[in-house]
């Protein structure tokens, strides 16, 4: 397995092609910021929901929610349950709001009531330290699984894939990268429904027969509880950030500009909770598929994180030229994922930092698209040579920490600013840095870091970072008054309300 | 109506504040009554998906007998109550899309007034 893998090669070959040939097709339609950063606000509802489901769903996901089911049953099922559930914070909190009263980026939204120069300097801040962390950990997943799947050195395999993503952000911007997305979600989606009628084929298509041959073949204790996660507050811990943190993350929340109003952004998140509730139901198929089919024991021998389980049941069930397809799946995979977090931490810098900080909102048009190409090209670079650092490091705990950062630094002060008068500046600066700071020093004292005898004695953060990050904006907010932001929350309440100003 | 807006605001960011448009249409009946009935929904179905959600983690944490009742073949509680968070989250889904279209034609009939009225 390790060996070259031809085939997989070969099909790897056809994706980039694909992807490069959408990527000169945006890159003729891409000349404004408007362009680069959000497509125009011109992508269809439907269209940008596939697409956040290709943002979304990562290697990590894909492989490794096959291969934690496959490996621990039941508590594999049920961690997937809130990546979907997270969705309706998006939905119902966020989505609309945000489009109605912002631009490109999640900082435009507290920039439209509050003190612009601090809150997005620091909105900048965590937006690059949550796009940093989950890119590290994408990096290094994507270089040890091209590693396994295709059989590229690991380095070789980090440069290809931060190549193509700088490709795709710096010449397509925004519509490369959604077609991507697309690109993505649809193969992804195409492999994994294949893959589970194979599985469920075996069984004559009765799913009782399928538990059943599971309970017969590792006990009933594979169907229950308690395999994998053994500390329920940890996992209370973990479903906090992920339900409030999917809502904080910069490269989804961006999604939501790429729509022209409130209505499609709508629309994007039911799509989108559609495509990626049904492949984590179909991740059930694959993972007892791969349990039964492949057996344990073997998924462990070629990697112990279990990451090749669906790789594995692919080529019982469908030989080489199915294997390699999955293979290549998990590639585009990839690539659609690290586009997402390129172009969000580009608009971070560039857009708030730069243009709106540094240049006090007077650079020009051109001015402003240079730097984002130059930016999203330094962001690739050092995604390369960090991830190349970064080999063999424990990264695990990584993208547990950007969703923690996400619901402590960033949800609570975008809901404040949409549904709190009295939320002032000092409060959205306060709640970030504390939110941002706790979420990381939990997770350093931890036991994702530390281990055993970690300080922390939880993995993750959430319950406590997220009530800080709350807390301290709403103290912050209450210690003084910020006239501007009181007298311009009506205008954003009716607004993020309404969609008035912003709709066509 | 976006002219006047932005024209309101930024004269009153300069003088004694006389009330903007803006400040005017968050007064308005028919705005307040849009914010009650979108509250009437989210408020209780926001309560509702988070103790729903929290329940599986606590309920595989600390109530394993129950999470282990068989109730077909070898598919138990656990497992149903699992899937059941699928079918809770595309149903919650849908039922908001359909409230929210209801919310903006409340939204575009106000403004259709109120451009009558400006």
């Amino acid at each position: 397995m390790k060996d070259f893998n031809g085939l997989a090669f070969g099909l790897f070959l056809v994706i980039v092609a694909i992807t490069l040939i959408i990527t000169y097709w945006a890159a003729k339609r891409t000349h404004t910021t408007s362009e680069f950063y959000a497509a125009g606000a011109s992508i269809p509802g439907w269209q940008n929901g596939i697409a956040i489901a290709g943002d979304y769903m990562s290697a990590a996901s894909f492989l490794g929610i096959a291969g934690m089911i496959a490996l621990s049953g039941y508590d594999g099922f049920m961690y997937s349950v809130g990546w979907l559930v997270a969705y309706l914070t998006v939905l119902l909190l966020v989505a609309e709001p945000l489009r109605n009263t912002g631009k490109y980026t999640m900082a435009d939204v507290l920039a439209s009531r509050l003190n612009e120069k601090p809150v997005r300097s620091v909105a900048a801040l965590s937006t690059i330290v949550i796009s940093t962390f989950y890119m590290i950990a994408q990096m290094v997943g994507a270089g040890g699984l091209i590693k396994l799947l295709l059989g590229i050195p690991y380095n070789w395999a980090i440069i290809i894939v931060g190549t193509l993503m700088v490709l795709y952000v710096v010449f397509g911007g925004m519509l490369a990268t959604t077609w991507v997305q697309i690109t993505k979600a649809v193969l992804l989606m195409g492999g994994t429904i294949v893959l589970s009628i194979l599985v469920l084929s075996k069984f004559n298509f009765n799913v009782g027969d399928m538990f059943d041959k599971a309970a017969s073949m590792y006990g009933t204790k594979f169907l229950e509880p308690g395999l994998r996660f053994t500390n329920p507050l940890d996992q209370i811990s973990l479903g906090l950030a992920l339900v409030l943190g999917t809502a904080g993350m910069p490269h989804i929340l961006m999604r939501f500009y790429t729509v022209p109003n409130a209505k499609e952004a709508r629309k994007s998140t039911v799509w989108a909770m559609w495509i990626i509730g049904s492949f984590y139901v179909m991740t059930t198929f694959l993972g007892f598929g791969a349990a039964i089919l492949v057996g344990k024991e073997a998924i462990l021998a070629v990697d112990k994180g279990g990451n090749m389980a669906a790789p594995l049941l692919a080529k019982a069930l469908g030989g080489d030229f199915m294997m390699a397809f999955i293979a290549a799946v998990a590639f585009a995979t990839i690539l659609a994922v690290v586009a997402g977090l390129t172009i969000a931490a580009s608009s971070a810098f560039a857009h708030d930092f730069y243009t709106n900080v540094i240049r006090g909102g007077k650079a020009t048009e051109q001015e402003q698209i240079k730097v984002a190409r130059i930016t999203a090209f330094v962001v690739g670079i050092l995604a390369i040579i960090i991830g190349i650092a970064a080999n063999g490091m424990n990264v695990a705990y990584m993208v547990a920490l950007a969703f923690a950062v996400a619901s402590s630094a960033n949800l609570p002060v975008i809901l404040l600013t949409v549904f709190w008068k009295r939320f002032t500046t000092t409060g959205a600066v306060v709640g970030m840095l504390v939110g941002l700071v706790s979420a990381l020093l939990f997770t350093f004292i931890g036991q994702g870091v530390m281990g055993k005898n970690a300080i922390f004695p939880m993995q993750n953060p959430g319950i406590v970072s997220i009530p800080l990050g709350f807390l301290a904006a709403i103290i912050g907010s209450l210690i003084g008054k910020d006239q501007k932001a009181e007298e311009k929350f009506s205008e954003i309440y009716v607004r993020a309300n309404t969609g008035y100003g912003v709709d066509k | 109506m976006q002219a006047n807006l932005n024209s309101d605001v930024s004269a009153s960011a300069k003088g004694a504040r006389p009330q903007t448009e803006w400040e005017k249409i968050a007064e308005s009946a028919q705005f307040q009554q849009l914010v009650r009935k979108k509250r009437a929904f989210l408020i209780p179905a926001t309560i509702f998906f988070i103790v729903y959600y929290f329940a599986l983690p606590i309920l595989a944490g600390y109530a394993k007998p129950l999470m282990a009742t068989k109730i077909t073949d070898s598919i138990n509680f656990g497992y149903l109550f699992a899937l059941s968070q699928f079918v809770m989250a595309w149903a919650l889904a849908h039922l908001y899309a359909k409230k929210a279209d209801e919310f903006d034609h409340t939204a575009s009939e106000m403004r259709k007034n109120m451009r009558g009225g400006l």
